[in-house]
C-alpha cells in the first residue's frame, strides 16, 4: 500500500520561501525604481503594476508545473528544444526594436524567446547526458555538446543580443561538474586573458612575437626529449593562439557594433568616455555609493527618484537596492542569492538520475551567471552587458523563465525517489 | 566524474559573493565621494534674479530703466521642423549655427531642457517673429530685461553692464556673483552696483536626471527670497544735460555743472561719447570693440579722468591764498609790466581786482613769489621749500592734487607738485621760486580735472566751502545721498576775501569774455587758456551764477578751441541761461557754439 503523499510536502520549502521573498522584494524595488507618489504600486500604468500581473502568471505557471507529470520534461526535451530553435530563427525576421530583433509582439503582449531557450537548452543537455552517457575525450560527444549549446548562442548573437549569448557560457560549469577536463577551463581562462591582452596591447604583432619566442624557447630547450606527437601539439597550440588573437581583434573591431566596442573599451580604460557608456556605470556607482551603511530608506533615494541611473528598472535595478537599503540591504540580497544557489546545488547533488542533476546544475549556473554579471556590472566590475538580475529586473519574460527553471527543478526533485520505479 | 568539481563550484559562488560584498563595502561605506556626487546630481539652486533699480533725474524723469528683451529658448527634444532654413531666417541665425547648437546641447545632455538659442531679441524685432513662432514646437520665450536709456545721453557717467569676467569673480570676495551674472562695469552702474542690484534669491530644488524639477529640497528650508534693487535719484537735470551734450557736439572736452549749495552734479558731459543703448543688449561686445578702437576715445570719461593745466582760472585761487596769507592787502597796488613773463594785460598798477579782471600774468607772478618767498628762512632754497609746502596745503584744501571722491569710478586726482616732486627733478634744495613760477598762472606741472575746476567755481560761489560733487542725490526710499556727500568741507580761507575775487570775476566777463554776459543774470566767471604744445590751445571757462544767490557753478573745457573767452565761455553762458531761465534768448550765440568744430 502506498501512502498518498501530498506533493506540497515534497517541494523544497527553503527554495520556495527564498523564491517568494525575492519575487516580493523585486516587485517592491521595481516600484521604487519608477516611484511616483501619485500612482499606486498596483497601477498597470507603471512597471510595478505590470510586474504584478506577471507574478500572477508565474503563480499559475507554478501550479501547472506542479500538477503536470514530471516525466514530461525528459520525454519532450528535444521537442521543446527544437520548438525554441525555430522560434529563435523566426524572431530574426521580426522588425528590430532599438537595434535588435529579440521580441515577438502580439498586440500589447511581448515575448522574448531567448529567455525560455535557456530552459530548453538545459533540458536537452540533461537528456543528452542522461541518454548517451557522453565521454569528454570523444570528439563526437564534444561535438554534440557544442552543438546543443552553440546553436542557440549563435542564433541569439545574430539578433544581436550579446548579453543573453554570454549567459549560455554558464553551461561550462555544468560540463565541468560532469567531468570536463579542468584543463579546458584553464585553456578558456588563458584564452580570456589573451582576449584582454589583445584589446589592451595596441599592436597584435608584439603578442604574436612573444608567443613565437616562447614556443621557440620551449622547442629549443626541451625539444630533444620530446616525442614528435607532443612537438606537433605545441606548435599547433601556438598557431591556434595566434589565430585567436587575430580573430578577437577582427571580432571586436569589425564585427561588433560600435556601442559594444565602446563598452569593452570603457572597461579597460575607465574615464575615457564619462558621458557615454560609462555614464551609466558612473551613475549606478553614485547611486549605490551614496547608500552608505543602511541606505536612504525605501522610496527615499534621490538618485533613484531623480532617474539618474539609466535602465534602472531593468539592467541597473541593483542600484535602487544599493541606494535605498545601503550596504546592509545589499548584503541581505547577496546572502539570499548565495543561499539559494547553494541550496539548488545541494538539491542537484541529491538527484538519482543524471537528467535531473545536469538540469539542476544548469539552473544554478544560469542563475549564477545572471547574478554575477548583473551585479558586477552595476558596481563597475564587469562591462555593461544588458542582462536582468533574476526576480529584480523588470520584465515578464525573464521572470517567467526564471520561475519555470526553478519550479521544474523542484517538481523533478519532489519525485526523485520515483526514478527507479520508472 | 570529478568529485572535487562540486566543491570548486560552491567555492566559486561564495567567492564571487564575497568579492561583491567587499566591493560594495568600499563603495558604500568607505568611499565618501559618491555621497557628494549624489548631492551634486540631485540638488540644483534655482536663482531668482531681482529687479534692478532704475534711475531718475532731479526732476523725476526716468533716465535709466529696464527694457524687456526676449531670449528664444529651444528644447531640442520637442523640435519638429520641416524647413530649418526658413526658421533660421526667421530668427536670424545661420543653419550651421543652429545645427551646431543642437549638437552641443545633445552632448551636454540638455536635450529635454530649455536652453538659450538666440539671446536678447529686442522688443520690436520680437514682435515681428512672435506670430510665426507658433508654427514651431519646441521653442519658447523667456522675457528678460536689459538697461534702456530713453535719452541716449550721459553715457560715460551712467556706465554700462556686462557679464562678469574671471577678474570680476576673483575680486568678489563675498562670493556673490556667479558665472554669467551681469554686473555694472563703469559709471553709476558700477559705483552703485550694490543698491541697484538688490539681492538674489535662491531656491534649492530637487531635480531629476534631465533637469526637470521634482520639488523643493528640504521643504525650502534653505531658500531665500530675492530683494529688489533700490531706485536711484540722480542730481542730473537731464534737459540741461542733453542741451550741454548738444553744444559740445563735434568738440572734444568736458562740461561739469554743480549746484554749489549741495555739491550735486547737474550736468556732466564727456565728448566725444556714445549712445549708452549701444552697450546694452546683444550687440554689446561688437559695439564695445568698436568703441575701444575709436581714436577719439569715446569711452574715456573726460570730466573726471582727463587732467589739464587749469590756466588762468587758477589765478582766483592764488589771489585767495595771498590774501589769507596776508602777503598782499586787498587794495595794494603793484606795478606790473610785461617784463617777467608773457602777458596780454597792459602794463600799469594792479590790485587783486584788476589782476583778475585783466588776468595779468605778471601780477600773479609777483603775488605767487610773495607766497613762496616769505623770508621765513635766510636760505632762499629752503625758504621756497617752506613756501611751497604751505601753499600746497591751501591748494589741497580746494580738493586739488588728489581725488575728490566723486561717486563715479576711475576718477583721477590731477597733480599739484610738492617739494619731493621738485627734489626728484632738481635735487634736494636745489630749486627755488624761479624754477616753479609757472605754477603762478596755472601752468607748468599742475594738472586738474574738469570736475575739480567746477568744484573750484562752487567753492568761490559758496565763499569757502564745498560738498564733494556727486551725481546720485538719493538712494532708495530714504532718498538721501551717501553720508560722505553730506559732509561740508571748508577750504581754510576767510569768506571776506572772496568778495574781491568774485567782484573781479563778474567784471572780468566784460573784459575777457563778453559773449558770456546775460541780461539780468549776474555771472561771475574766469576764462583760461591752457597752453597746448601739440596744437591749438585749450579753452577753459569757470563760472557761477547768479552772483548773489549762486544756483549753478560750471566749468567748461574744450580742447583745441583756442582762447577760453570764446568757445568755453559761450557754452557756459548758454547753459547757465538754460538752467536758470529755462530758455535761450540768444539764438545767435547758440548757433555760434553749435557750429564750432574743434576735433582734428
Amino acid at each position: 500500500m502506498r501512502r498518498p503523499d501530498l506533493l506540497i510536502n515534497k517541494v523544497d520549502w527553503l527554495v520556495t520561501v527564498i523564491y517568494g521573498v525575492l519575487v516580493l522584494l523585486g516587485w517592491l524595488n521595481i516600484y521604487a525604481a519608477s516611484y511616483n507618489p501619485e500612482v499606486s504600486i498596483f497601477s498597470t500604468g507603471i512597471n510595478s503594476g505590470r510586474q504584478l500581473l506577471w507574478i500572477g502568471v508565474c503563480l499559475i505557471t507554478i501550479m501547472f508545473i506542479l500538477v503536470i507529470d514530471f516525466k514530461i520534461y525528459n520525454s519532450t526535451a528535444y521537442f521543446i528544444y527544437g520548438f525554441f530553435i525555430l522560434l529563435l530563427i523566426g524572431v530574426l525576421f521580426t522588425r528590430s526594436v532599438s537595434g535588435a530583433s529579440s521580441w515577438f509582439q502580439i498586440g500589447s503582449f511581448k515575448f522574448q524567446p531567448s529567455e525560455l531557450t535557456k530552459f530548453a537548452t538545459a533540458l536537452t543537455l540533461a537528456k543528452y547526458f542522461n541518454d548517451h552517457n557522453p565521454r569528454f575525450d570523444r570528439i563526437k560527444s564534444l561535438g554534440f555538446m557544442l552543438m546543443i549549446i552553440g546553436t542557440p548562442m549563435g542564433l541569439i548573437l545574430l539578433q544581436p543580443d550579446a548579453g543573453t549569448t554570454l549567459i549560455f557560457g554558464a553551461f561550462v560549469l555544468v560540463l565541468y561538474r560532469e567531468g570536463l577536463n579542468p584543463m579546458i577551463l584553464v585553456i578558456g581562462l588563458v584564452a580570456i586573458t589573451l582576449v584582454v591582452l589583445t584589446l589592451l596591447v595596441a599592436n597584435d604583432w608584439f603578442l604574436v612575437g612573444g608567443i613565437v619566442l616562447i614556443t621557440a624557447a620551449i622547442i629549443i630547450f626541451w625539444g630533444k626529449n620530446m616525442k614528435t606527437k607532443r612537438l606537433i601539439r605545441i606548435i599547433v597550440g601556438a598557431l591556434l593562439i595566434i589565430g585567436i588573437i587575430f580573430s578577437v581583434d577582427y571580432l571586436v573591431n569589425e564585427v561588433l557594433p560600435p556601442h559594444q566596442q565602446k563598452r569593452i573599451m570603457v572597461l579597460f580604460n575607465p574615464g575615457s568616455d564619462p558621458l557615454g557608456v560609462e555614464y551609466n556605470v558612473t551613475q549606478s556607482k553614485i547611486a549605490i555609493g551614496s547608500g552608505g551603511w543602511f541606505g536612504k530608506g525605501y522610496l527615499q533615494g534621490t538618485q533613484t527618484s531623480g532617474g539618474y541611473v539609466p535602465e534602472q528598472s531593468t539592467d541597473f535595478i541593483f542600484s535602487t537596492i544599493g541606494e535605498e537599503h545601503g550596504w546592509m540591504g545589499s548584503l541581505v540580497l547577496i546572502v539570499l542569492f548565495s543561499v539559494l544557489f547553494l541550496r539548488l546545488l545541494f538539491i542537484s547533488e541529491r538527484q538519482k538520475s543524471r537528467f535531473a542533476r545536469v538540469y539542476g546544475y544548469s539552473v544554478v549556473s544560469i542563475f549564477f551567471f545572471h547574478f554575477m554579471i548583473n551585479i558586477g556590472m552595476s558596481i563597475g566590475l564587469f562591462p555593461v552587458i544588458g542582462i536582468p538580475l533574476p526576480f529584480f529586473s523588470y520584465g515578464g519574460s525573464s521572470l517567467w523563465s526564471f520561475t519555470i527553471l526553478i519550479f521544474v527543478l523542484l517538481k523533478i526533485d519532489a519525485h526523485r525517489m520515483q526514478v527507479f520505479t520508472r | 566524474m570529478n568529485n572535487n568539481s562540486k566543491y570548486i563550484i560552491q567555492f566559486t559562488i561564495l567567492f564571487v559573493s564575497l568579492v561583491f560584498t567587499g566591493r560594495l563595502f568600499s563603495l558604500q561605506v568607505l568611499d565618501k565621494n559618491y555621497k557628494l556626487a549624489a548631492e551634486d546630481n540631485a540638488m540644483r539652486p534655482i536663482i531668482e534674479y531681482p529687479y534692478r533699480g532704475v534711475i531718475y533725474d532731479r526732476n523725476g524723469k526716468l533716465i535709466v530703466h529696464n527694457t524687456p528683451v526676449y531670449d528664444l529658448m529651444i528644447i531640442p527634444k520637442e523640435v519638429k521642423m520641416e524647413d530649418t532654413l526658413a526658421f533660421c531666417q526667421l530668427v536670424g541665425i545661420t543653419q550651421k549655427e543652429f545645427e551646431e547648437k543642437i549638437k552641443t546641447l545633445k552632448k551636454q545632455r540638455r536635450y529635454a531642457l530649455p536652453s538659450v538659442l538666440v539671446k536678447q531679441i529686442p522688443g520690436e524685432e520680437f514682435a515681428k517673429i512672435q506670430s510665426s513662432l507658433i508654427n514651431y514646437p519646441g521653442f519658447n520665450i523667456v522675457a528678460r530685461t536689459v538697461r534702456g536709456y530713453p535719452y541716449g545721453t550721459l553715457a560715460n557717467a551712467l556706465g554700462y553692464m556686462r557679464e562678469i569676467d574671471q577678474k570680476g569673480l576673483d575680486k568678489d570676495t563675498a562670493n556673490y556673483y556667479k558665472q554669467g551674472d551681469y554686473i555694472g562695469i563703469s559709471g553709476v552702474e558700477a559705483s552703485y552696483e550694490e543698491p541697484l542690484r538688490g539681492k538674489r534669491g535662491v531656491q534649492y530644488k530637487m531635480v531629476d536626471a534631465i533637469g526637470v524639477v521634482k520639488g523643493a529640497f528640504n521643504n525650502g528650508a534653505f531658500d531665500t527670497l530675492s530683494i529688489p534693487g533700490q531706485n536711484l535719484y540722480a542730481s542730473i537735470d537731464i534737459d540741461l544735460q542733453n542741451y550741454a551734450e548738444q553744444l559740445l557736439d563735434n568738440k572734444r572736452g568736458s562740461i561739469v555743472a554743480i549746484e554749489p549749495s549741495s555739491g550735486e552734479i547737474l550736468t556732466i558731459v564727456s565728448r566725444p561719447s556714445y549712445d549708452p543703448n549701444s552697450l546694452s543688449g546683444r550687440d554689446l561686445s561688437k559695439n564695445y570693440r568698436k568703441l575701444t578702437q575709436d581714436t577719439l576715445k569715446p569711452l574715456f570719461n573726460r570730466p573726471i579722468m582727463a587732467t589739464y593745466p587749469p590756466g588762468s582760472i587758477f589765478k582766483t585761487l592764488q589771489a585767495l591764498i595771498a590774501l589769507q596769507e596776508g602777503v598782499i592787502s586787498p587794495n595794494e597796488q603793484i606795478y606790473c609790466d610785461g617784463g617777467l613773463i608773457g602777458d596780454h594785460a597792459p602794463p600799469g598798477y594792479y590790485n587783486v581786482h584788476r589782476g583778475i579782471k585783466y588776468s595779468s600774468n605778471n601780477y600773479f607772478f609777483k603775488v605767487f613769489k610773495r607766497i613762496i618767498n616769505q623770508r621765513k628762512h635766510e636760505n632762499t632754497f629752503i625758504d621756497a621749500r617752506i613756501g611751497l609746502t604751505n601753499w600746497r596745503e591751501y591748494v589741497a584744501g580746494f580738493g586739488l592734487g588728489h581725488k575728490l571722491g566723486v561717486d563715479i569710478p576711475n576718477e583721477k586726482g590731477g597733480h599739484i607738485p610738492d617739494t619731493s616732486y621738485y627734489d626728484r627733478f632738481y635735487g634736494k634744495n636745489r630749486w627755488k621760486f624761479s624754477n616753479i613760477y609757472s605754477l603762478s598762472i596755472g601752468q607748468g606741472e599742475m594738472l586738474m580735472t574738469p570736475i575739480q575746476m567746477a568744484n573750484l567755481a562752487a567753492i568761490l560761489a559758496n565763499k569757502g566751502y564745498y560738498y564733494i560733487p556727486h551725481i546720485i542725490k538719493g538712494v532708495g526710499d530714504e532718498n538721501q545721498p551717501l553720508p560722505e556727500y553730506r559732509k561740508k568741507y571748508h577750504v581754510g580761507i576767510d569768506s571776506s576775501y572772496y568778495t574781491y575775487v568774485i567782484d573781479a570775476m563778474q567784471e572780468a566777463l566784460s573784459g575777457t569774455a563778453g559773449r558770456a554776459i546775460i541780461q539780468d543774470i549776474e555771472i561771475c566767471g574766469k576764462t583760461g587758456t591752457a597752453e597746448n604744445p601739440h596744437g591749438e590751445d585749450h579753452s577753459v571757462f569757470m563760472a557761477f551764477a547768479p552772483k548773489d544767490d549762486p544756483k549753478i557753478a560750471i566749468a567748461v573745457y574744450v580742447e583745441n578751441a583756442g582762447w577760453g573767452g570764446r568757445a568755453a565761455a559761450s557754452t557756459a553762458s548758454l547753459l547757465i541761461e538754460k538752467y536758470i531761465r529755462g530758455e535761450i534768448t540768444r539764438p545767435w550765440l547758440e548757433d555760434y557754439v553749435l557750429k564750432g568744430k574743434f576735433i582734428y
